[in-house]
């Protein structure tokens, strides 16, 4: 209270007892740049994460699990893009860039008090590697045709081989959570701020402060909060209400709605921060083992088809009716808000119900009446699946159906809970298209890698492709893999440029808008360093504390 | 005050079934240019998010509702009655059968049940059906709290005056549940119906979180409810208040008529 009153910076002459107040106020000051140490933030998770691996990261509840118990060699600084130390204290790169060699600090301990050494990174990365967990964040190192080696040289040094050599290695390893070989709690024992101490399925993953956390301030072991409660809450409305009632400390990734109304409440922290390199899409089910009939797979299978729903869509009409301004029509992988690597030539696909009409007619498609026929007769009718419980994506799911009626095309709505949308799309894939937000959380094409191989389990539309179905899914995987080996900035910006006109022309997925990063955040909390890379205000969840005096 | 309960009904009711022709728009057409508008001359209960008609789509979705979630819960009471009806004419053993069967039902967690039927069902599933299958499965699956209600009912008529005259008369299993101890439960029936009835309601719209309850775009009463979850937005939009105003209106009139059915029994 006494900090922010104004007189205390009015100049005031010295000897007036005032030095006692002074010191005092400097001695506040200092504390409260310290931080104040204990407290339980609570935030919620849209979703029971599906497991609690760190190498098995599929969505944005166990990348936030991820992030909050991980410990990683090094880590991108959210707000300067800059890549930081972290367990590594340095890293070089040898053999033209096809080696990057890790020195790592000497006084680490996992939770459980096994030390941590070379041998957990190479046996973190042979995880990783192993083709039977299918590793998602392991993708992101399949850049080459060969395997991947690791070399331990010395306790605290090791070296990464890529078959290839591999521009930007190290920023890979930000969202690599090093494993222990030798702990008996295995994946457990962590080398994050926090580790689990309880979870009840369904409810809530309550986290405990990891007592061997290596990284200190003023002498004192962070992190500041004694603990983290991520509970389980679908319905956004409840975690709205749960958060103004001061349950939950935290909302990352708001719906606009609640974001203009707790913003124009004026009473917690809210701030738009502005596009993100997320996007809300659409994607068709492309894979030929789907249970679809053929003559759907034959439409999914078009590209005439794809680009025409995409000019059927008004993108526009999303972003303000839907995301009420805070959000920009989707173009491609990567929004402009990532400067260096979005393809300045690309523009969204526009608005244009006649050049809809013509793709399609090209394909043999016909209108009998109000509805939109293929060339043997079947009426267009088609659903989209998307998560419930997150109105954005429902209302621009009703939007969306309404434009593609104007072709004579019947969509229908299909909300699923989070674990039955992810098992149709990635286990069943019984579904048609599916509406949803990938989450983007690297500013590197290498971080996408698991989005464009073919071969990949996260290639949405058609997943683990033993050889690319398509001559352009082929040219993906040749030029991704070419950008991941190319150490030439240039050269990997005009590859992956190339691969972005790929996805704008075929269409596989549509881009339909980019949101504006929505965070909101109890007015107690301090140290928020809010960025667009996720996890938006958690990156640096260790120095985040609460004020006590708010 | 019966009277007039009974005229309001009526008068619901007919505006219900000609939604067709009284509502001012179709309950999907979008007017995107006015999003969550307030009432209006042209929108009498103003526009949702999507830039809808409120009061066209309070007229649809109430039609839906008001036949389905009624039909549901006289579904769960008629079974509710049956098995209490069976468990006094075919004794205590019986009895104690159906009232644990009650119990289980209760206590299953029948959140995966409900997740296996949005599995079975295809995705290309008509608003008609889905419709259907959602307060189909209400209706059957809701039987156990009334049953029990009934099981006790129906015990506390079986010590009376009329049931040992009854017996005494010769009156065989199915006349004595038919004609004896049916008509005594009624009311009970009617209470449980009403309960059961706004419930269903919720449930429905609730269920639309599995993929079951009524697709998008046909409004059915219960989604139109589920504005009200977003608490703090009632204040600024106290219009979206009207489905649930309604909605206690149609309820408080079935009790009238009830409670003055029961007055008459």
């Amino acid at each position: 209270m006494r900090l922010s009153d104004p007189r205390l910076s009015e100049p005031r002459p010295l000897g007036s007892g005032l030095h006692s107040r002074f010191a005092l106020c400097a001695l506040l000051c200092a504390a409260t740049a310290w931080g104040q140490w204990g407290g339980e933030l609570r935030l919620a998770l849209r979703s029971e994460p599906r497991s609690l691996h760190p190498a098995l990261v599929e969505s944005a509840p166990e990348l936030t699990f991820r992030d909050l118990t991980g410990g990683m060699l090094v880590r991108i600084n959210r707000v300067t893009q800059e890549l930081q130390p972290e367990l590594a204290v340095s890293w070089t790169t040898e053999a033209s860039g096809r080696t990057i060699v890790f020195h790592l600090r000497n006084d680490v301990c996992f939770s459980d008090g096994a030390p941590f050494t070379a041998d957990d990174v190479a046996y973190t990365m042979q995880v990783l590697m192993d083709p039977a967990l299918h590793s998602p964040t392991g993708d992101a190192f399949r850049s080459g045709s060969g395997q991947l080696k690791t070399e331990v040289r010395d306790p605290y040094t090791v070296a990464i081989v890529f078959p290839e050599p591999v521009a930007g290695a190290a920023r890979l390893f930000d969202q690599v959570a090093i494993l222990s070989r030798r702990s008996p709690q295995k994946e457990t024992a962590v080398l994050g701020p926090f580790r689990l101490a309880e979870h009840k399925p369904g409810t809530y993953l309550l986290l405990t402060r990891n007592p061997n956390y290596w990284k200190t301030e003023h002498g004192r072991r962070l992190p500041y909060l004694d603990s983290v409660r991520l509970e389980i809450q679908q319905n956004r409305e409840i975690e709205l209400v749960r958060f103004e009632r001061g349950d939950l400390h935290l909302i990352s990734n708001v719906d606009p709605e609640m974001f203009d109304r707790i913003a124009a409440g004026g009473k917690a922290w809210a701030r738009d921060i502005g596009p993100t390199l997320e996007g809300e899409l659409l994607w068709f089910n492309m894979s030929p083992s789907a249970p679809l009939p053929d003559f759907e797979k034959r439409w999914f299978a078009s590209r005439n088809f794809r680009l025409a729903i995409s000019h059927a869509i008004r993108r526009e009409d999303l972003c303000r009716v839907v995301y009420r301004g805070h959000a920009q029509p989707g173009i491609g992988p990567f929004s402009p808000a990532n400067r260096f690597w979005f393809n300045q030539k690309l523009k969204p696909h526009e608005f244009d119900l006649k050049l809809a009409g013509q793709l399609l007619a090209a394909d043999g498609f016909h209108k009998n009446g109000e509805t939109l026929l293929d060339s043997a007769g079947h009426a267009v009718e088609f659903s989209v699946i998307t998560n419930s419980g997150n109105p954005s994506r429902e209302r621009a799911a009703a939007l969306i159906q309404q434009d593609l009626a104007a072709l004579g095309i019947r969509l229908n709505i299909v909300t699923l809970d989070f674990p039955a949308l992810i098992q149709r799309i990635s286990q069943s894939l019984q579904y048609e298209t599916c509406l949803l937000g990938l989450v983007n959380i690297d500013l590197d094409p290498d971080g996408q890698m698991n989005v464009w191989l073919s071969s990949s389990a996260n290639h949405a539309w058609n997943p683990n492709q033993k050889t690319p179905a398509t001559p352009w899914e082929a040219e993906m995987d040749r030029l991704m893999r070419a950008q991941a080996s190319a150490l030439d900035p240039a050269r990997r910006k005009a590859l992956f440029d190339r691969v972005q006109e790929i996805v704008w022309q075929e269409a596989p997925m549509l881009y339909l808008v980019n949101t504006d990063a929505l965070e909101v955040a109890s007015p107690a909390l301090r140290n928020l360093a809010p960025s667009v890379l996720r996890p938006r205000l958690l990156w640096n969840i260790e120095r985040l504390y609460f004020d006590k005096r708010n | 005050m019966r009277q007039a309960a009974a005229i309001f009904l009526v008068a619901i009711f007919l505006v219900l079934l000609l939604a067709d022709v009284v509502a001012p728009y179709s309950f999907s057409r979008q007017f995107r240019d006015i999003p969550n508008a307030p009432p209006t001359r042209g929108h009498l209960l103003g526009t949702d998010a999507l830039g809808r008609d409120r009061l066209s789509r309070l007229f649809y979705g109430a039609r839906v509702s008001i036949l389905l979630a009624p039909a549901a819960a006289l579904v769960s009471v008629l079974l509710a009655l049956a098995l209490a009806l069976v468990a006094a004419v075919t004794g205590p053993w019986w009895e104690r059968m159906i009232l644990s069967g009650a119990d289980l039902c209760l206590s299953l967690p029948w959140f995966f049940l409900l997740l296996a039927a949005r599995a079975l069902l295809p995705l290309n599933t008509a608003a008609v059906t889905a419709a259907l299958v959602t307060f189909g499965l209400l209706g059957v699956l809701g039987w156990a709290g009334p049953a029990r209600v009934m099981v006790a009912s129906v015990r506390r008529h079986l010590q009376s005056d009329f049931v040992l005259l009854a017996h005494s008369y010769g009156s065989g299993p199915a006349r004595m549940a038919m004609v004896h101890l049916a008509p005594n439960l009624l009311p009970l029936l009617a209470a449980q119906f009403l309960i059961a009835t706004p419930s269903y309601l919720l449930a429905e719209a609730n269920l639309g979180l599995l993929g079951l309850g009524i697709p998008e775009p046909v409004p059915s009463w219960g989604n139109l409810l589920r504005e009200l979850e977003n608490v703090s937005a009632i204040a600024a939009n106290p219009w979206v208040l009207a489905p649930a105003f309604l909605l206690i209106l149609v309820v408080a009139c079935f009790h009238l008529l009830v409670s003055a059915d029961k007055q008459v029994v």
